[in-house]
């Protein structure tokens, strides 16, 4: 069974939401995530998205946008980023893991080697988000001979759509909180609880909600109605600000634990 | 060939729609919209009477005679787009996409621009058509083409400079779609070239097609037969698909797309797609593209802002592919020198981007004929880069 499957199924016994947080790999070093990815499981993280840095990420606001070009400065590729989700496994990480990328390193590693490394690195999801529906045919048939969940997101544009893309999800369905880039903010969109209410209508597997999502209050409104809530800006702004602590051999414990009760705080 | 895109937005394997799901929709109704209009004769007049009454069209197809003396036997034709209203070949598009917008019902229009030119023809259109309007351009270039910066807000235009990544056209694109992906339900984004997602390869390629009707009316009143061998600058490549489309199926006719070389192509300063991308995704679509072999974008490099891409529109890729146009690069050098010569035999300074197809002339010349026939797209005239020229060259014209 795919490890998203059982972390949902084992929520939902309790009646639990899934937090996932978002990060992205390499920022500022590998090393560092892995320990970040610790310091998220002692937190209560249930599910991590492994970001892989971008040069023209065009679905990310301003905060995932640096930590990508500080990621890239350490040289992090993609295959960096599949070995980062075998490194934390060996550490010990019983989380699954889900990648985050846009689609053309995937397209450049090549399909054949790219779902080769995706298994044998222990990855459970995928989201690619410029990648819809229309033109994942291809990945979303391999993704299911290698019992990978290729997650879809609907949007509150999505309209007709919904229908359609929630009800062929496997994994869970991603739901974007508003219309715009990843980043933190205080308004959703207007109707976010009819849309959230329609993709659940349609789906047969658990709705997360994310995009802006950036407070423990936050987390708690949408965990009545979701199954999962991913926060990743403010994580990774949690990361920026703790980098000139991380680096000083010192410091670094106590940079960790501050973005290990951070991200406490966000479980509740 | 000219059937294409197919119903996906196809070209061969090029083409598609890779952009966040929020846009989808979106996209799904531009091109139900732009369909419907495109058959309606109220749009296509209305588009039709603004381009020749507001932007002066047709252009001439001017005999260049000192020039085609100066290199050799060939007669040489310049499509006159940099007379167009606001300098170049943007308008033709700008104009039929800010009907749209206003046919459609949205008040508020966005654009990217590299050199300033598709900015400056959206912010002409919108303050044209009463729209509200945003023009995302790199910082960079910001700098390098300041007049076009003050020319857009003295059109009422928002001008906002883009900090991200190499802050140059690429990443004006990228935050165009960021800030659409934000407002897309009451705002139309005027994309300036034949890229991105579908259906605007297809659509600008439409709206430019005027460039090569009239280019085949014109030569086929004075030459009574088809020219040998067009040649258009390429950056995105909306001038040159323009020109090319409507002479596709005309196999005798020798099509040459001509992209920055800048420093040269085997230095890491150039944005040469063609000659030195492999396939990738980028800014909604698949195409040509350079890259590095995990995937990133990498930073292109010409003297002209407005060639400095490191994409290149999806149906260039399949043309390329299935060797109906020639794709080759021209440097920097070898574009100032023909500006320079344009300017003393003809009198016509002609923008960088031009000056680079103008440049292609000068090298091909010794293998044409006397029965040659050549046309070259001469999309934008010079005036805005004369600062940036000054600037690479010291102020020396020699």
């Amino acid at each position: 069974m795919n490890r998203i499957d059982e972390t949902f199924a084992s929520l939902k016994q309790q009646h639990k939401t899934a937090l996932i947080p978002y990060l992205t790999v390499g920022d500022p070093d590998v090393k560092s995530t892995l320990d970040i990815i610790h310091e998220l499981e002692l937190a209560g993280a249930d599910i991590i998205e492994l970001g892989v840095p971008y040069s023209d990420p065009l679905a990310d606001g301003p905060v995932i946008q640096r930590a990508s070009e500080r990621a890239l400065k350490s040289k992090v590729t993609i295959r960096t980023c599949m070995e980062t989700a075998r490194l934390a496994r060996d550490l010990g990480s019983k989380l699954p893991f889900i990648l985050f990328t846009y689609y053309n390193p995937v397209l450049q590693t090549g399909l054949d080697t790219f779902f080769e490394e995706v298994l044998k690195n222990d990855i459970s999801g995928l989201i690619i988000p410029d990648l819809p529906v229309e033109e994942s045919e291809e990945i979303r048939s391999r993704a299911h001979a290698a019992g990978v969940h290729l997650i879809p997101l609907v949007a509150p544009t999505s309209h007709e759509r919904i229908a359609s893309i929630a009800s062929e999800a496997t994994g869970f369905v991603y739901c974007v909180s508003s219309l715009g880039v990843t980043g933190e903010r205080s308004d959703f969109y207007s109707g976010i609880e009819s849309f959230l209410e329609t993709v659940k209508q349609y789906s047969h597997v658990p709705i997360a909600i994310g995009f802006g999502i950036s407070s423990g209050e936050q987390v708690a409104r949408f965990s009545k109605i979701c199954d999962g809530v991913v926060v990743g800006s403010a994580i990774v702004r949690q990361i920026e600000s703790n980098i000139p602590i991380l680096e000083k051999e010192e410091t670094r414990q106590q940079g960790l634990l501050q973005i290990r009760e951070f991200v406490a705080q966000l479980k509740g | 060939m000219t059937q294409l895109p197919d119903r996906n937005g196809r070209f061969g394997v090029f083409g598609g729609r890779f952009v966040p799901e929020t846009l989808m929709n979106a996209l799904i109704e531009l091109e139900q919209e732009y369909n419907r209009f495109s058959e309606d004769p109220e749009f296509k007049e209305e588009i039709a009477y603004l381009l020749k009454q507001y932007s002066g069209r047709e252009t001439p197809l001017y005999y260049a005679e000192r020039l085609s003396q100066q290199l050799g036997k060939a007669k040489i034709y310049l499509k006159r787009e940099d007379l167009n209203h606001t300098g170049a070949h943007k308008i033709n598009n700008a104009i039929a996409q800010g009907v749209l917008a206003k046919r459609m019902g949205k008040g508020k229009v966005i654009a990217e621009t590299g050199a300033g030119q598709h900015g400056v023809a959206t912010a002409t259109v919108a303050a044209l058509l009463g729209l509200e309007c945003k023009v995302f351009m790199g910082e960079e270039d910001t700098k390098r083409q300041q007049l076009n910066v003050f020319r857009m807000k003295m059109l009422g235009a928002e001008v906002i400079p883009v900090t991200s990544g190499s802050r140059t056209l690429k990443d004006a694109g990228n935050e165009a779609l960021r800030y659409w992906v934000s407002n897309v339900e009451d705002t139309f984004y005027v994309l300036g070239s034949v890229v991105g997602p579908h259906p605007y390869p297809m659509m600008v390629r439409n709206f430019q097609r005027i460039i090569g009707d009239e280019t085949r009316k014109q030569i086929l009143e004075t030459e009574g037969r088809l020219p040998n061998v067009i040649l258009a600058p390429i950056g995105g490549g909306s001038n040159a698909i323009g020109m090319f489309y409507p002479f596709l199926e005309d196999k005798e006719v020798g099509l040459i797309g001509v992209e920055a070389a800048g420093k040269g192509v085997d230095t890491d300063f150039h944005a040469a797609t063609m000659s030195k991308g492999t396939h990738g995704v980028f800014q909604g679509s698949m195409s040509y593209l350079l890259q590095d072999e995990y995937g990133q974008v990498q930073e292109a490099h010409s003297i002209s802002a407005g060639l400095d891409y490191p994409g290149v529109g999806p149906e260039h890729s399949y043309l390329k592919d299935i060797e109906r146009v020639q794709y080759v690069p021209i440097t920097d050098q070898e574009a100032l020198d023909a500006l320079q010569l344009l300017c003393r035999t003809e009198g016509i300074i002609p923008a960088l981007e031009s000056a680079h197809a103008v440049a292609q002339a000068v090298k091909m010349a010794s293998t044409w004929s006397e029965d040659d026939i050549v046309v070259i797209n001469l999309s934008g005239r010079g005036d805005k880069d004369v600062e940036s020229i000054m600037a690479y060259t010291g102020g020396i014209t020699e």
